[in-house]
């Protein structure tokens, strides 16, 4: 019943503005339309439900009660925060590089929802299937990169310098892991088109062949969206903000809610990759697919945030030496070892 | 007294907005929950202001807990500790860094007046001699209650801007 739900939405909207003489590519585009604004109310939405979240989480760890005074359970205070900043000074430095100081918060928020493009959320209910999925996935998440050095290049800062060239080095050392472990797990399904990708995980899901290539991805990705342990780019301690540190009012507030999309990015792609995106295990499949997605993301959000709140922040030659020297070797390892099986099934196989 | 009316007037003007004055409300509803303060602290009034973010007493069920180490996403900024006329500019500077509307609290007696070290050489009596202080906590150090306690008096005074004008 509730299978059906969006992707019936969009039809019948399609058939009721056909049979109403609208041009082709006008019913077209404005289910395109339909469907960006959709993707974007997701996002926005989940955002801040997840700042919430992290913060009651983080409570959570730390024994404490969290937010828990605006509305009930606290659940309106990124609400109120939002607003908060929304009514703040936006705060221009003197000598600031002008053009990309002001263009990094706008850019920094179309990566994530561009990113959004090729996600299979259910059944049927892709905005575009790309054929290179898993390509324009990694070729998309490194560009933030040169967002971040635009806003700490140009806010004249050296603290934001100091944060822009870190989040370079995290960026270059960890999309290496994240990209050998994703080959993997494209070996094994064949195919780079991401519904390919879950369809092959009809039976088994990735994580149990591809246990190694899991762990890899999972720590990477946390690296590749400076969560916690990794999160050398912001390090408080040392260099204020980063590439934040001279971003106030909504400028910071478009930062802050990209991060936390970038984060639930990182989950919605190691469940789509490893944990068999929208299929439903056992063949529990009263609940739907799109539902199951929601659930397994959150799972994972879960997880990381788990991760976050344990962990302390590692040194920036500490993080370096473990994605060339730990994580590097071992994915390429783990490349090989799935090529011999695959191999190897062939062979009994036929 | 002709000053007086003029603005009463204008008041009642503005009362008639309805538009803008909702709108000001909605703004003041969010900023009196989202104090974000700057995190620095001077002297031992701090090490109150770590206990009050612990789990005993616990802050963030309002929404505070949201320490910003960079003063232009702050709001608050707690001045907890003596103030030496060597830090006074520092302490000057990072509240010109901060964006508007941005609040301060006088927390503890060093911040008020300059507390037991009132007649030393070099410490500056009281914040509100160089800042526009909107809430003072007497005590040394303050309880962390005093602290909350203090903080939602100034979200009430932000959500109620008529109070305090009057
Ligand atoms: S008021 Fe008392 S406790 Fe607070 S900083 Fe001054 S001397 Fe220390």
């Amino acid at each position: 019943m509730g299978e059906n739900l969006f992707v019936g939405m969009a039809k019948g909207l399609r058939t009721w503005l056909e049979s109403n003489h609208f041009l082709p590519i006008v019913t077209d585009v404005f289910l395109m339309l339909l469907a960006v604004v959709g993707v974007l109310g997701f996002l926005f939405l989940n955002a801040l439900f997840l700042i919430y979240y992290d913060r009651k989480f983080g409570a959570w760890v730390q024994a404490r009660l969290g937010p828990n005074r605006v509305g009930p359970r606290g659940i309106f205070q990124t609400v109120a925060d939002t607003l908060k900043l929304f009514a703040k000074e936006i705060f221009i430095p003197n000598n600031v590089d002008r053009w990309p100081y002001l263009l990094a918060p706008v850019l920094i928020f179309t990566i994530p929802v561009m990113l959004f493009l090729v996600i299979p959320f259910g059944k049927g209910m892709v905005p575009y299937d790309l054929n290179l999925g898993v390509l324009y996935l990694v070729a998309v998440t490194s560009v933030e990169t040169i967002v971040l050095w635009m806003a700490g290049w140009s806010s004249n800062n050296k603290y934001s310098l100091l944060g822009a060239m870190r989040s370079v080095a995290q960026m270059l050392s960890y999309e290496m892991p994240v990209i050998f472990a994703m080959l993997s797990v494209v070996m094994m399904a064949g195919s780079m088109k991401l519904s390919d990708i879950v369809a092959a995980q009809q039976k088994v899901w990735f994580i149990f062949l591809q246990p190694v290539g899991f762990l890899i991805y999972f720590i990477a990705v946390n690296a590749e969206f400076k969560r916690t342990p990794f999160d050398l780019v912001e390090g408080e301690s040392e260099i204020i903000s980063g590439p934040y540190t001279e971003y106030s009012g909504m400028n910071f507030a478009l930062f802050f809610l990209a991060e936390y999309t970038n984060f639930m990015i990182g989950a919605i792609m190691v469940t789509t990759l490893f944990l068999g995106g929208w299929n439903a295990p056992f063949g529990w499949t009263f609940i739907p697919s799109w539902l199951w997605f929601i659930i397994k993301m959150y799972f994972v959000i879960t997880l990381y945030m788990w991760t976050r709140w344990t962990f302390l922040r590692i040194r920036i030659d500490q993080m370096l030496n473990f994605a060339w020297k730990f994580l590097l070797p071992v994915s390429l390892v783990n490349i090989f070892v799935t090529g011999v099986g695959l191999y190897l099934y062939r062979m009994i196989r036929w | 007294m002709e000053i007086k009316t003029i603005q009463s007037e204008e008041e009642k003007l503005i009362g008639k907005n309805v538009f803008l004055t909702t709108l000001d409300a909605v703004f003041n509803w969010a900023r009196g929950n989202s104090l974000w303060p700057l995190t620095f602290g001077l002297a031992c009034c701090a090490i109150e202001v770590m206990a009050a973010g612990g789990p005993k007493y616990d802050f963030s069920r309002f929404g505070y807990e949201v320490w910003r180490p960079s003063p232009r996403h702050a709001d608050l900024m707690i001045v907890a500790g003596t103030i030496t006329k060597k830090m006074q500019p520092l302490v000057l500077r990072l509240y010109e860094q901060m964006a508007e509307p941005k609040y301060v609290i006088a927390m503890g007696s060093c911040a008020i007046s300059g507390g037991p070290f009132v007649d030393s050489y070099h410490v500056v009596p009281g914040a509100n001699t160089f800042l526009p202080v909107d809430v003072y906590i007497p005590g040394c150090p303050p309880r962390p209650e005093a602290l909350l306690y203090g903080w939602l008096e100034l979200k009430r005074k932000i959500q109620n801007p008529r109070v305090v004008k009057k």
